[in-house]
């Protein structure tokens, strides 16, 4: 019984060349939907905050290493050419370190026990969130 | 005392018996849960490509959309936003495949006209959700993903049809 259920499958038709043919367009289509939809833009700006006010503003098109006296100590800010991240700080728990490199626009590292925080903008504004 | 009968041909009991069998699955699926709400196998459209290849497009209309109005009745579901996203689907569907059904049977079998019925279902959905449900861009960011799982879905029901279609 077992064995004759395994057997039938054997019987599927296997797909013409018009199947084939709607398949690769159907993924090709897939493929570029995911491309177009699924962007994110790249930033081109840098702003960074220190406690309650705007620290600066930075060029992300650069290769550039901030040094910031914060709250607890010293961070360490690396720009290279589009990204940026927290090379070095003085916190505890080294979240902000561990966010490793931002490239997108809308994306933020914070140090809070440093009271820093990195933003990234690109060439429009993005939302924070989203409710429904 | 005056009886009632309402006079009914083969067609009528032909096409009723296939909705029931669309029906059936309808249900079947509907008690499975989804990862995604829109994501579904959509395993009666086995039936409804079925009666395409056996009867024609027209029984395939009726059997698609009675199926559609029967199931959210027993479903609850009757004039919800998820029996107007069925109906929307249901009717894009077949629109595709009353054209897709002239495509020549030598290079183009049951597989390809399952993945664009897939496809035109969950675009006919989309368009739905856009105009009236959340009439907002932000869905954009599902469609690829809808889209991928129409693709799988449609091949594997596509592939489901044909061999029904050969054994008889």
């Amino acid at each position: 019984m077992l064995k004759h259920t395994f057997k039938s499958f054997n019987h599927f038709p296997k797909p013409l060349l018009g199947d084939w043919i709607i398949i690769v367009v159907s993924m090709l289509l897939i493929i570029w939907l995911f491309k177009s939809l699924w962007v994110s833009e790249d930033a081109t700006r840098l702003r960074i905050r220190l406690g309650n006010q705007v620290y600066g503003e930075y060029s992300l098109k650069q290769n550039k290493a901030l040094t910031i006296q914060g709250k607890v100590g010293t961070t360490l800010i690396e720009i290279q050419q589009g990204k940026v991240r927290f090379k070095q700080s003085p916190c505890n728990n080294q979240y902000c370190v561990h966010q490793g490199w931002l490239h997108h626009a809308g994306q933020a590292a914070i140090c809070l026990p440093n009271q820093i925080s990195l933003e990234l903008i690109g060439e429009k504004t993005q939302f924070d969130t989203l409710n429904y | 005392m005056k009886q009632i009968t309402i006079q009914t041909t083969e067609e009528d009991h032909k096409i009723a018996k296939l909705t029931a069998f669309a029906i059936g699955l309808h249900l079947v699926e509907s008690a499975f849960p989804s990862p995604l709400p829109g994501v579904k196998p959509g395993i009666a459209n086995i039936v409804t490509l079925y009666v395409l290849y056996r009867y024609g497009i027209k029984t395939a209309a009726w059997v698609s959309l009675l199926r559609v109005f029967a199931s959210s009745l027993l479903l609850g579901q009757f004039l919800s936003p998820s029996f107007l996203l069925s109906l929307g689907g249901a009717c894009l569907s077949l629109i595709i495949l009353s054209f897709a059904n002239k495509l020549p049977q030598k290079y183009f079998s049951a597989i390809s006209l399952s993945i664009l019925a897939a496809l035109a279902h969950i675009a006919g959905q989309l368009i739905i959700v856009r105009l009236w449900l959340i009439p907002h861009a932000s869905m954009a960011y599902f469609i690829p993903i809808f889209a991928l799982a129409a693709l799988f879905f449609g091949f594997v029901n596509g592939l489901i049809t044909s061999r029904l279609l050969n054994k008889d």
